[in-house]
């Protein structure tokens, strides 16, 4: 068995470790783990991951967690083009600044709009307090600016003249909140211009590819939800009222 | 000017820059920027860091944020010893692993643990409910668990036979709850065990050092009106 990804790309994390994968040629097998379904609380997936969360990669024995940890592997192990992870001292510090900072600064508040504009009210049947939203706007509008003004600035990537990780990365949790048809990049032609670039340098079929499942999420049938996992959702859901 | 770090070891990530920078012996200026005062709001700091966020490096015209990306930096500029971060591809991705998973979990949850147990209602005078500061703590006693069960098992170190970053970032998170006075070795032997061990590789007179800060935040004197009004936007927003 070569190696195994486990993946849905509902998630931005699968998304950037498909994405890079698909993009770099490197085999392997992609295993749905459903979350709509709530299969990642199955217990053939928490014997993969007793975390229960995606993506995870299973090579031979060996398992891993957590999309950056993926990436870096993936980058060492396959020997992907240097652009990707830059070798140079600064350029690679950037790198690793921007992967640590985006965990809460990006990730978090991008997947929290999504939850906002559509899964919380579809799910639930109720909205959400249009403070908390205003809240979460607030946040990602700061995010987007910072985002702007120190990672992008008047580069073409975030590194320089080459896509990396980081933009990867930057762009799959940006389009998160596109599965609530909330577009972030319409405040900022800069913003929009480098989306492009990514998306260009990506391949905007394998971009488009990526991100079906995500635009298609408001099609979806949710009293097909697991009961279990609804009512699990509704409890994590507290916070947000 | 050689290398700078500014810091405040009443921070998590800044202890564990400031171990890692003493421990391999790699030379710096240290420069304090006392968060309690609010230092990290002023015009000064934020020409070294706009995101007016500890720990920030400084190397020549070089500027860095970002513990972990700080950590990297040290390690691969001063050649540090291998285990730190293994030069195997599968011993490197465990440490990369657990670095990418503190952020939203451990780190979060010591974090909130401090702020509800001691620095809200001490510090600056907000009384925190029962339920919340319960919520808080049952938090963190599940990451606690995570970190035994997933993480560490029955190893020396959270990666493998050595210590590593991992660990380092791990410790100076728990000590956080420490300081607030929550025993969160007690009744977990593995972890203690794992604590000792962390603390002897470290050296023991440098973790106490390190560590002076936060073991005395619940004696910290209550914030004035103006400073806590300054500091308390950005507490919010960081603890969510």
């Amino acid at each position: 068995m070569g190696l195994e990804l486990y993946l849905d790309l509902l998630s931005a994390p699968c998304r950037a470790v498909y994405i890079f994968a698909k993009k770099n040629s490197i085999p392997f097998d992609f295993q749905f783990v459903d979350l709509l379904k709530g299969h990642h609380h199955s217990k053939e997936y928490i014997d993969i991951n007793p975390l229960r969360r995606l993506p995870s990669l299973k090579d031979g024995k060996f398992i891993l967690s957590e999309s950056m940890a993926i990436l870096f592997y993936l980058c060492r192990k396959y020997s992907t083009p240097s652009h990707w992870y830059p070798p140079d001292l600064h350029t690679r510090a950037r790198v690793d600044e921007f992967m640590a900072w985006q965990h809460t600064a990006i990730q978090l508040p991008m997947s929290k709009m999504l939850w906002i504009k559509l899964l919380i009210p579809m799910i639930t049947g109720e909205e959400v307090s249009a403070e908390k939203t205003e809240q979460i706007l607030e946040e990602v509008k700061n995010s987007l600016k910072l985002f702007e003004e120190k990672f992008l600035q008047d580069k073409l990537f975030i590194t320089g003249d080459k896509i990396s990780l980081a933009d990867l990365v930057a762009l799959v949790d940006m389009m998160q909140p596109v599965g609530g048809n909330h577009n972030v990049f319409l405040n900022s032609s800069k913003l929009a211009e480098w989306r492009m670039r990514v998306e260009l340098a990506i391949g905007s079929g394998l971009f488009w590819e990526a991100h079906e499942r995500l635009v298609k999420l408001a099609e979806w049938d949710c009293s097909t939800l697991d009961p279990m996992v609804k009512e699990r959702i509704c409890e994590f859901l507290q916070k947000y009222k | 000017m050689g290398l700078e770090l500014y810091l405040d070891l009443l921070s998590q990530p800044c202890r564990a820059v400031y171990i890692f920078a003493k421990k391999n012996g790699i030379p710096f200026e240290l420069r304090p920027v006392e968060l309690i005062r609010g230092q990290h709001l002023s015009d000064a700091f934020a020409q070294v860091n706009p995101l007016k966020k500890v720990p920030a490096l400084r190397d020549g015209d070089f500027t860095l944020t970002e513990s972990v990306a700080i950590l990297l930096y040290l390690t691969r500029k001063y050649k540090v010893p291998d285990y730190w971060y293994p030069q195997d591809l599968q011993a490197r991705a465990l440490v990369d692993e657990y670095l990418a998973w503190q952020h939203t979990a451990l780190r979060r949850n010591c974090l909130r643990t401090l702020w509800h147990k001691v620095m809200f209602p001490v510090f600056m005078g907000e009384p925190v409910s029962p339920q919340m500061l319960a919520a808080t703590l049952a938090e963190l006693d599940v990451t606690l668990q995570l970190l035994e069960d997933k993480f560490l098992q029955n190893k020396a170190f959270l990666t493998g036979p050595h210590i590593s970053l991992a660990d380092l970032v791990a410790i100076t998170e728990l000590m956080h709850p420490v300081g607030a006075g929550c025993q969160v070795f007690e009744g977990r032997p593995k972890l203690a065990a794992w604590r000792q061990r962390v603390e002897a590789a470290v050296g023991k007179d440098l973790f106490r050092e390190a560590h002076e800060v936060i073991l005395k935040a619940k004696d910290f004197p209550p914030a004035d009106p103006t400073t806590k009004q300054k500091l308390m936007p950005r507490v919010l927003a960081m603890i969510q």
